[in-house]
Parts: C-alpha cells; sequence; structure tokens
C-alpha cells in the first residue's frame, strides 16, 4: 500500500496506522505544532499564495520547484494557531513531501491519506481538507515542471 | 437545582436570559458542583491545544453524529456520552467553542433535542475567553462517570426533516418563514462547484422557495458575542419581516451554521416555532423534482 509513497510520507502513514484512534489525534496535535514558520520572503506575501478555499479554516499554501534537472519540490504553508487541526494536515505534507522530486510528488496517490486511519478520530469530512491541500500541491507542481 | 442564572443587563434584555452566561459568570463558577463545562468547536484538536480548566469536549462530528446513518446518536449513545463526563439529567451545562460559538449552539441543539433541561452558552465563546486572557489548561479532567438516562431523542419539536419542509411550502405565507443562514453565493446558486473537489456537496444550487437569506453570523458581534437584542430585532423582524409568531424553519448545508440562528430566534429573541432543517441543502439540492429558487430574490413555490 505505502509502496509508492516517498519515504518519509511512508514511514508517516505507518506511525499513525500502528496507533489506536485517540492516538492518532495526538499525533496529528503535535505534527501541528511542528510546522515550520513561513520564511522571511513569504512572510508579506500571505495574499499571494494560494488559498484551499474546501479547508474548513484559511491555509495558505505556496509550491516552489528547484529549476535543475531534479525538479525538488519545497512546500510553505501557513495556517493559523486556531486551527490546529488544518496545520496537521499541512505538516503532513510538509514531513511527507518537502524536497521530494515532483515525480514523486505527482505519483503519490490522491486517497493516500485514507491510509492514515484518521476517518474515525477526525472524520471523513474534515479528512477533504487533505484532499484538496494535496490536489493544489499536485496542480502547482504541473504548472510549475510543464515548461 | 442547578446553579444560578446569570443576571447581566445584556443578556437580562434577551427572552430568555438563562441561556446565556458571561465570561465573568462562568469564571466565578468554574469548579461549582452540578456544572460542567463543554468545549465544542469546528476543529477537533483545538481543545486539545488549550481549554477552559475543567472543560471537558464534545465533538459534533465524530461523537454527536452517528457513524452510519445520516442521524444524531441515538438515547443509548448520549447517555454514555454525558455520563462519562459527569454529566447528570440535573448538570447545568455551559458550552463554548470557536467561530462565533456555531459548533457550541449545534451541541446545545443537540442536547435539547434530548430535553436536557439545563443549557447555556457561554456569550463570546473561546474567543472573548481566550481575549480577556483567563486562564485556560491543556490538562486533562478526569470526570467521575456518572448515570445518565436513557432517553429517546424528540425530533417532533426543533427538527425538521424534508417531507415536512414540503409541507410547509404549502403554508399561507402570513404565518411560516424560511431562513436560510448560508452565505450570499450559495444562497444564489452561483457557489456550488469547487475546483478540484467534490466537497461535501449537492448537485443543484440555490435556495428553497421563500427563504429569506441571512448568513448566521450576522448575529454575532466583533467579540463573538451575540448581538444585543435590538440589533437582533432589527435585522430578523424589521429588515428581514420575521414574526416571533411565525412557524420558522432554518437551514444551511448540514444544519450546523442553521442551529446558530435556531438559538438566536428561540432562545435571545423568543420565537414561538423554530425548527432546524439538518438535511439542509446537501439533502434539498440532491433531492429529484424538490422546487429550487435561483438568484437573490426569495421566488416562491
Amino acid at each position: 500500500m505505502t509502496a509508492t509513497l516517498p519515504p518519509q510520507l511512508a514511514e508517516l502513514v505507518d506511525d499513525f496506522a500502528g496507533v489506536g484512534p485517540k492516538d492518532r489525534l495526538q499525533l496529528l496535535l503535535e505534527l501541528s505544532m511542528e510546522l515550520p514558520a513561513l520564511p522571511e520572503r513569504y512572510a508579506d506575501a500571505a495574499d499571494t499564495m494560494e488559498q484551499v478555499h474546501e479547508c474548513q479554516s484559511p491555509l495558505f499554501l505556496a509550491v516552489e520547484v528547484d529549476p535543475d534537472a531534479e525538479r525538488r519540490v519545497h512546500l510553505f504553508f501557513s495556517a493559523p494557531p486556531e486551527a490546529p487541526t488544518t496545520r496537521g494536515f499541512a505538516s503532513i505534507m510538509h514531513t511527507g513531501l518537502d524536497g521530494e522530486t515532483a515525480a514523486d510528488v505527482l505519483a503519490v496517490p490522491d486517497d493516500f491519506y485514507t491510509a492514515l486511519g484518521l476517518g474515525e478520530a477526525v472524520s471523513p469530512l474534515r479528512l477533504r481538507g487533505m484532499a484538496a491541500m494535496l490536489a493544489r500541491i499536485k496542480n502547482q507542481v504541473r504548472a510549475a515542471t510543464a515548461t | 437545582m442547578g446553579l444560578p442564572n446569570d443576571t447581566d443587563s445584556k443578556l437580562a434584555a434577551y427572552a430568555h436570559p438563562k441561556r446565556l452566561v458571561t465570561t465573568e459568570w462562568l469564571a466565578q463558577h468554574l469548579g461549582d458542583n452540578g456544572l460542567v463545562v463543554v468545549e465544542s468547536d469546528e476543529d477537533v484538536l483545538l481543545y486539545d491545544t488549550g481549554h477552559i480548566p475543567g472543560a471537558v469536549k464534545v465533538d459534533w462530528h465524530t461523537e454527536l453524529n452517528d457513524p452510519v446513518t445520516r442521524d444524531y446518536v441515538d438515547g443509548e449513545r448520549f447517555a454514555q456520552i454525558c455520563g462519562e463526563r459527569g454529566i447528570t439529567r440535573d448538570t447545568t451545562v455551559v458550552f463554548y467553542g470557536d467561530r462565533n460559538n456555531w459548533w457550541a449552539t449545534y451541541a446545545l441543539w443537540v442536547f435539547s433535542l434530548f430535553g436536557h433541561a439545563d443549557v447555556r452558552i457561554l456569550d463570546g465563546g473561546r474567543a472573548k475567553w481566550v481575549a480577556e486572557n483567563r486562564e485556560m489548561t491543556t490538562e486533562q479532567p478526569k470526570p467521575t462517570a456518572v448515570d445518565y438516562p436513557v432517553v429517546e431523542r424528540d425530533d417532533t419539536k426543533i427538527r425538521a426533516f424534508k417531507e415536512q419542509v414540503l409541507a410547509h411550502l404549502g403554508l399561507d405565507t402570513s404565518k411560516k418563514a424560511l431562513v436560510d443562514v448560508r452565505s450570499p453565493g450559495e444562497y444564489s446558486g452561483e457557489l456550488l462547484h469547487m475546483p478540484d473537489y467534490p466537497q461535501e456537496g449537492a448537485v443543484r444550487g440555490g435556495h428553497i422557495p421563500g427563504a429569506a437569506s441571512v448568513p448566521w453570523a450576522r448575529a454575532a458581534a466583533e467579540d463573538a458575542t451575540f448581538k444585543p437584542r435590538a440589533e437582533l430585532e432589527a435585522i430578523y423582524q424589521q429588515e428581514q419581516g420575521l414574526s416571533s409568531a411565525d412557524d420558522v424553519i432554518a437551514y444551511c448545508r448540514i444544519g450546523e451554521r442553521s442551529s446558530h440562528t435556531w438559538f438566536v430566534l428561540t432562545h435571545l429573541l423568543g420565537f414561538s416555532k423554530v425548527r432546524n432543517y439538518d438535511g439542509s441543502w446537501t439533502e434539498w439540492g440532491n433531492s429529484v423534482r424538490v422546487p429550487i429558487v435561483q438568484g437573490s430574490e426569495r421566488g416562491s413555490a
């Protein structure tokens, strides 16, 4: 199942799958606290970053792809502290995908998040925010690598 | 039984002042016997980042909804949810939460389906408590489990189903009102198809014929408290023409935002018959051959 996932993401999926629903929530909470702050160059640019409207709380997302042959992807997120679930989802994306190649990011199955087993702890409805996040990341990666 | 009411003068002007408490009242009564404070948020993790000391969490999605049928939990499960949080049938339950108490009023509405008598909202919710630098903690309370009776849910008084909304369309217009509490874009039908994403959506956009458009958050002030009674009357009664004797049905997309409006109309303005249609647009907008109006006019069936 996790064979096509980048190693860090596969490890996260295993971490989540290995514990019960309550501990999954705790894990998500810890991840939410580890979401890195925006770098200086994006500090004033929150309005120029893409907003993922489907998330219940505002989340801003920027994607950079290295211009060299490897085309590694860098992800930048911003979400308010009063939206820890959204921050947790963003942190999963950041931990799991930041620094991976564009091809590997695009190869992540759109429904990979079902393997996290968060449906019971967080509810399927809320999980859709994560699906939307991955879709936006892929769109931006495609756009950046199209030329 | 139960705790004394908050006698604050702003609250006193509302139809049912006993349904609200101020942050000051709560700060003075925290820890009192017979009181349980419940946090209910949109964000399932927010409580865990810090909450009012002693408060327990009830999650609207994973706890108040039945996991299989699109319905609320049954009496047995509700009794379990209450009992393990130290809530007895006589407990004064004060709800608070994020986003102008949106989810707190939803939880209160579900508790009301089970006829829990003493339910109140913390005016201003989590935002006001935090803004006033009042105490917050990450310490999880460990309530002693108590017995809560298994009570059958009463869906007849404050909840409406699709068939009842259809019947409601046929009532004399002078005696009824429908309130659509979604955003103007959802009301007109423009907002429906979101790029890349199925949403919890509907296949048709628009609103139920005759529905007044009053986005729910208009009832909230900047500091997340409810607007004073006179301001609420100006919106719902003077501007929208609703009357406290009307047979009112409120709806949104899945019935959560409309529970906020249900609270405002019922407890703050004293409307005598208000029902929340929790099927809301995700049911109506997907139903075959029900009438729909698009655009910004109310229209008629």
